[in-house]
């Protein structure tokens, strides 16, 4: 079997090599960095395990609990935020792209604005919102979830409008109309399967957003990870940092199952994508 | 009144009326109070240039567009206002418009689907289906696994299963390369023939409409200007724009000699009437007007070329041209000719009829297709 042909636009295998090693580096220096500091003794200057033993050492687990507890709101956060990209930005921009393509425009500047606001910002105008929130529903954490709804919206709106716009969603909408379907009937049998990887772009991005979160929470008094590991990183920063090390594994393998069920349901197909010429005498009729 | 299919029973031909339909988007007047009827079974075709309205009509029958005005009645009944989804046509895109994530079948059978038919029914309606536009072996395969032309009989036996009042075909060969195009054409005309499903057919492509459609509309700006058979519209166009946008045509200055006869070339031809809507009877410019008083409009078929003695003289019939161009096309040669006054012409002739380019020859006019004022 021949080696496959080169594009002649593609760097060069040293050149890639070099990249990789690069941006490799822009990944592991900091996680070996953290490594290597959850190893030091402050004490002695020298290396030990006795960092990672505090950890689970069972006298620590009342001063640990503010971790699983940020842990725990979290991924309550993410669900919320999660089912505000999937039941209310998936459809309208769907509707949107279908109906009215014109609005498309205003729709991702509006989706646009929370990233040209700094958090202090919006914080300062969620602060009468929340007054309101915690009026009307209480200041329970899953309340956060509104302003991370918000937050996330500009890679969410991004990640669904790339697919939407590779797929052709209007035409698609017309087949399906025209084949009698409902508007929902096609958002669930056609535009959620067709939307994909979009959706699970959007869904892994805004996991990853809240569990990086700190401002937001911090201001409006809420505990969720990034809080928790503040809190922590005042008593012991050498834990501090060996809990953000494990949470960022476990963060990454969240993310991973969030992509994997985004593959549930996928069919592969078995032939490669090479069409069968017409045939010459094609038509037959029904017997 | 509708005619049942003597193929596929379910398929009726139903009469459609366009009646005075305007449509508006902004400013812009797409639709022009449209009227059209089309008779049950009927195969017609919409052509005209971009812009002409004909994709909107289309739309507009098919409830993806409003109309602002004027009723479409199917079957008598009146749809104006019925959701797309409730209208019960069918249609096939430009853009194939398969749904990349089902198979050929699946695709096939979405439209009962819709219709919450049982599966075992709609799975033996949709291979039925493939079976009618010969992709029955290839029930299994992803769209992005089949060439256009059998992506586009997809999208033909999907909206064929659901049984459909009116078989609507936007552009539906547009993206497909000349050779499957003209063949699946065929195929369409004959499918259609054999259901005697009610077809409409926009195109901007002329030979494609007048090859398969047995009456085409020819729009502008809205409106049709002229509906008839092919036939009628090359032989017979209503007006000059039918005559310049369906086929090749000479725009010639002709003399009218007042007693139903021109001059065109030298030629003294006639002219079986001039239609009140270009040039009215009464304003026929009287024998003596000059050449440039009236154009005549004459087909390349209807020139014909001298060579040899003589066609270098202007005497009697016929004016002196050079040939500048002759391209052979298989059964017959299009030889482009200029005239002393730097006017071109384009004239058919026979295939073995091979000139070089500077020949002198003699042009002569034998039929003319349509005479306007100037």
């Amino acid at each position: 079997m021949s080696a496959k042909p080169r594009h002649p636009l593609a760097p060069a295998r040293a050149t890639r090599i070099i990249i990789l090693a690069v941006i490799g580096a822009l990944f592991a220096v900091p996680i070996a960095s953290m490594v290597e500091f959850t190893l030091r003794d402050p004490q002695t200057g020298g290396h030990t395990l006795n960092n990672w033993a505090s950890l689970f050492a069972p006298d620590a687990a009342s001063t640990y609990e503010v971790v699983w507890t940020g842990i725990g709101n979290s991924l309550l956060l993410s669900a919320f935020a999660v089912a505000v990209v999937l039941l209310i930005l998936v459809p309208t921009m769907v509707y949107v792209e279908v109906e009215f393509p014109r609005l498309s425009r205003v729709l991702e500047f509006i989706c646009l604005i929370p990233l040209s606001l700094p958090a202090i910002v919006l914080v300062v105008g969620y602060v009468p919102v929340y007054q309101f929130i915690g009026r009307t529903v209480g200041t329970d954490v899953w309340s956060l979830g509104f302003a991370y709804g918000i937050i996330v919206l500009p890679f969410a709106h991004r990640a669904l409008k790339s697919n939407l716009d590779a797929i052709g969603i209007r035409v698609l909408s017309e087949a399906g109309r025209t084949l009698g379907d409902s508007w929902f009937g096609f958002l669930w049998r056609v535009a959620v399967p067709n939307l994909r990887s979009g959706i699970s772009a959007a869904v892994l991005i805004t996991v990853a957003v809240v569990f990086g979160e700190f401002t937001l929470a911090s201001l409006l008094n809420r505990t969720n990870l990034q809080t928790a590991l503040n809190i922590i990183n005042w008593q012991n920063p050498f834990v501090s940092v060996a809990i953000s090390l494990v949470s960022l594994i476990a963060v990454f393998l969240l993310l991973l199952a969030v992509s994997g069920l985004g593959r549930v349901g996928v069919r592969r197909t078995r032939r490669p994508a090479t069409p069968t010429p017409v045939s010459p005498t094609p038509l037959r009729g029904t017997r | 009144m509708t005619t049942s299919s003597p193929v596929l029973p379910g398929i009726v031909g139903t009469p459609v009326h366009f009646e005075a339909v305007s449509l508006r988007f902004g400013s812009t007047l797409a639709l022009d109070e449209f009227s059209l009827v089309i008779a049950p079974g009927e195969f017609v075709a919409l052509l005209g240039p971009s812009g002409s309205g004909k994709t909107t009509a289309l739309r507009a029958l098919a409830g993806l567009e409003a109309a602002t005005a004027g009723r479409i009645l199917v079957d008598g009944g009146d749809i104006t206002g019925v959701p797309t989804n409730k209208r019960d046509l069918g249609m096939v895109f430009q853009s194939y418009s398969l749904f990349p994530h089902l198979t050929a079948l699946e695709n096939a059978e979405y439209g009962l689907r819709s219709r919450r038919q049982p599966k075992a029914a709609r799975r033996e309606a949709a291979q039925a289906g493939l079976d009618l536009v010969g992709l029955g072996d290839l029930a299994d395969r992803y769209p992005h696994e089949l060439s256009g032309g059998q992506q586009q009989r997809v999208a033909l036996a999907r909206a064929l299963v659901t049984r459909p009042k009116v078989l609507l075909l936007d552009e539906s060969l547009s993206a497909l390369d000349a050779k499957v195009r003209v063949q699946l054409r065929e195929e369409i005309r004959q499918l259609q023939l054999r259901l005697g499903i009610t077809t409409i057919f926009v195109t901007h492509d002329q030979e494609e409409a007048l090859s398969v459609a047995d009456r085409v509309a020819v729009m502008r700006d809205g409106r049709i200007e002229q509906v008839g058979t092919p036939e009628d519209l090359y032989l017979r166009p209503a007006s000059a724009f039918v005559a310049e946008f369906v086929g090749v045509t000479n725009r010639i200055p002709a003399e009218n000699l007042g007693d139903g006869t021109v001059r065109v070339l030298g030629s003294v031809l006639p002219v079986a009437e001039v239609p009140a809507t270009e040039v009215p009877a009464a304003e026929v410019p009287a024998a003596d007007a000059t050449a440039g008083g009236l154009v005549a409009y004459v087909r390349p078929e209807n020139l014909r070329l001298v060579v040899g003695a003589g066609a270098g003289s202007t005497a009697g019939s016929g004016v002196s041209a050079t040939v500048v161009e002759s391209s052979f096309l298989g059964s017959f040669r299009h030889t482009l000719v200029t005239l002393p006054d730097g006017s071109l012409l384009r004239i058919q002739h026979a295939a073995t009829e091979a000139l070089a380019i500077g020949t002198e020859v003699l042009v002569e006019a034998v039929a003319v297709t349509r005479v306007v004022a100037a």
